[in-house]
């Protein structure tokens, strides 16, 4: 009980209030003003220890799975065969490069100036699967696109001419249609302005108050421990 | 003493914190910046918010540990979750549940966790398959323990497998790729994307609108909610989803928060309403109050 629940709960609470204080604390008073500092800067690191430390469960989490998944021959199993010697190629290029091991002298840089292997898979390999992945957002902007825009009732008939006003504000192909009309060239850009730093700023404003007071209240509640269900338990 | 008294005695000290408060920064205005032990430049508007804001919590806290009924209004999103956990369970499909991709430091991870618990008390119960793909770390071992924590409350831990919570990646399209493929292969019958999102947030409710699963999304990242809201069945926006926790639990003392949380909104929607008019009439009182520097 103590280890699992009591400690947790008292060294939260402790956490907690640090960014709380320090941000109202000076750092440039006479006594406490170094402990403010110290604290500002130490509870950034020790996040980033501890999340070194879990990053090993995870690798430890994704070999177990994809080791399993191949001896059972599951159902996508020559997937987790790729990722697995996808982890293995790139963390053995990578931890030896980085310590500088043999032939590997340097993460990215060679010592005769050239691409390190490492750097060589990331930015051909790598790098290019990424922006495969990412490309394929302006499709799927597309479709969501459409669907959002279809006239079903008056909402949505609104959002379809804000929508159209700026996106033609918003492109040279907007202005180039529309620049002929009187007028044109100022009003598309004024009115796009408008939708954008009137109607739309105060919805998202809305929005943000609202989270924002969301979010300091289940931070309240973390450090007075009525929200626990992040330490995997409700016990009281 | 009890712990109402408790909260009670926090909320009256938070209150006469406040008046206090008002009474320093008056002295403080005078004094040196140097030598003070607070920061003048922060110490106006953030702290009297704070205060008026802990202050209204821990009286609602109270009020509810002492039996006072609290309207909470209802969320859609957060209803349907059962629906959805059933339809899975009809279909013999697994569900999926993406914490998104803060670390556990994050406020939006920590109510997708308290979300995750009831879901996954919920798939305990009726003995459907949970996939949990980890991203974050942190997240991902804190949402391991939630999940078989909450199997062991349900009375089923032999339902829980080391691979339902499983590390993908910490690479946001890496991840991307991999939890779309298990969407497309695998077909959950229910996609749950409750958490911080970004750039990804489109890419992964769309695939799982194509594979015809019923999704509930949920997040305080303002640019990704139209894209949730536009795509999936029920979005839990903002407040929502920190409400969300707290809802499932219907606990008093958590219901208390939210309504402290309303209060403030009330509060402050009449502070704005007031610097707006005062704004019109060329008093700025309320504008440099509530400014804050640094």
């Amino acid at each position: 009980m103590f280890w699992k629940l009591r400690l947790p709960l008292a060294l939260t609470f402790i956490v907690g209030l640090v960014p709380i204080v320090t941000f109202f604390l000076s750092t440039q008073a006479p006594v406490i003003g170094p402990a403010v500092q110290f604290a500002r800067d130490r509870v950034e690191r020790y996040m980033v220890i501890i999340a070194g430390f879990a990053l090993l469960l995870g690798v430890v989490s994704v070999v177990q799975g994809s080791v399993r998944k191949i001896e059972r021959r599951r159902p996508g199993w020559p997937f987790a065969a790729s990722l697995l010697a996808g982890l293995v190629v790139m963390g053995a290029f990578g931890i030896l490069s980085a310590m500088r091991v043999g032939p590997f002298q340097g993460l990215l840089t060679a010592p005769d100036g050239g691409m390190t292997p490492f750097f060589w898979m990331t930015r051909n390999l790598f790098n290019p699967l990424q922006a495969a992945m990412f490309s394929l957002l302006a499709f799927y902007i597309a479709s969501a696109a459409f669907r959002a825009f279809r006239v079903r009732n008056v909402e949505a008939t609104i959002l379809l001419i804000a929508a159209f006003i700026v996106m033609a504000g918003r492109t040279p192909l907007g202005e180039y249609a529309f620049g002929w009309l009187p007028g044109g060239e100022r009003w598309l850009p004024a009115v796009t302005d408008w939708i954008m730093t009137v109607p739309n700023a105060a919805a998202q404003r809305g929005v943000i108050i609202g989270a924002a007071l969301g979010a300091a209240s289940l931070s309240l509640r973390v450090i007075l421990g009525i929200e626990r269900s992040y330490l995997g338990t409700t016990e009281k | 003493m009890g712990r109402g008294e408790w909260t009670r005695r926090l909320a009256a000290g938070a209150a006469a914190a406040g008046l206090l408060h008002l009474c320093l920064a008056q002295r403080a205005a005078a004094a040196d910046a140097a030598a003070s032990w607070y920061d003048p430049q922060r110490v106006g508007a953030p702290l009297v918010v704070l205060l008026v804001f802990s202050a209204l919590v821990l009286y609602f806290i109270h009020a509810s540990r002492r039996g006072r009924a609290l309207y909470i209004r209802r969320i859609a999103g957060i209803q349907a979750i059962e629906e959805a956990v059933g339809r899975a369970t009809e279909l013999g499909r697994k569900v999926l549940y993406l914490t998104g991709a803060g670390s556990i430091d994050d406020n939006q991870t920590i109510a997708s966790l308290a979300v995750l618990r009831h879901v996954a008390g919920l798939t305990a119960r009726y003995a459907v398959d949970l996939d949990v793909p980890g991203r974050d770390p942190l997240a991902f071992s804190a949402a391991r323990e939630t999940v078989q924590e909450a199997y062991l409350q349900a009375g089923r831990p032999d339902l829980f497998r080391s691979d339902t919570v499983h590390y993908v990646t910490y690479d946001q399209f890496a991840y991307t790729a991999a939890v779309t493929g298990i969407m497309v292969r695998e077909k959950p019958a229910a996609n749950f994307l409750i958490g911080a999102f970004q750039a990804e947030s489109l890419l992964l409710a769309e695939t799982g609108q194509s594979t015809g699963a019923i999704q509930i999304a949920g997040t305080a990242e303002v640019t990704q909610l139209p894209f949730f809201a536009v795509v999936c069945d029920y979005t839990l926006m903002g407040e929502e989803l920190y409400a969300a926790g707290a809802y499932l639990s219907n606990e008093p003392a958590m219901l208390g928060s939210i309504k402290g949380q309303d209060f403030t909104k009330a509060v402050l929607i009449l502070v704005i309403l007031v610097g707006v008019l005062l704004e019109i009439l060329g008093v700025h009182a309320i504008k440099d109050f509530m400014a804050i520097a640094g």
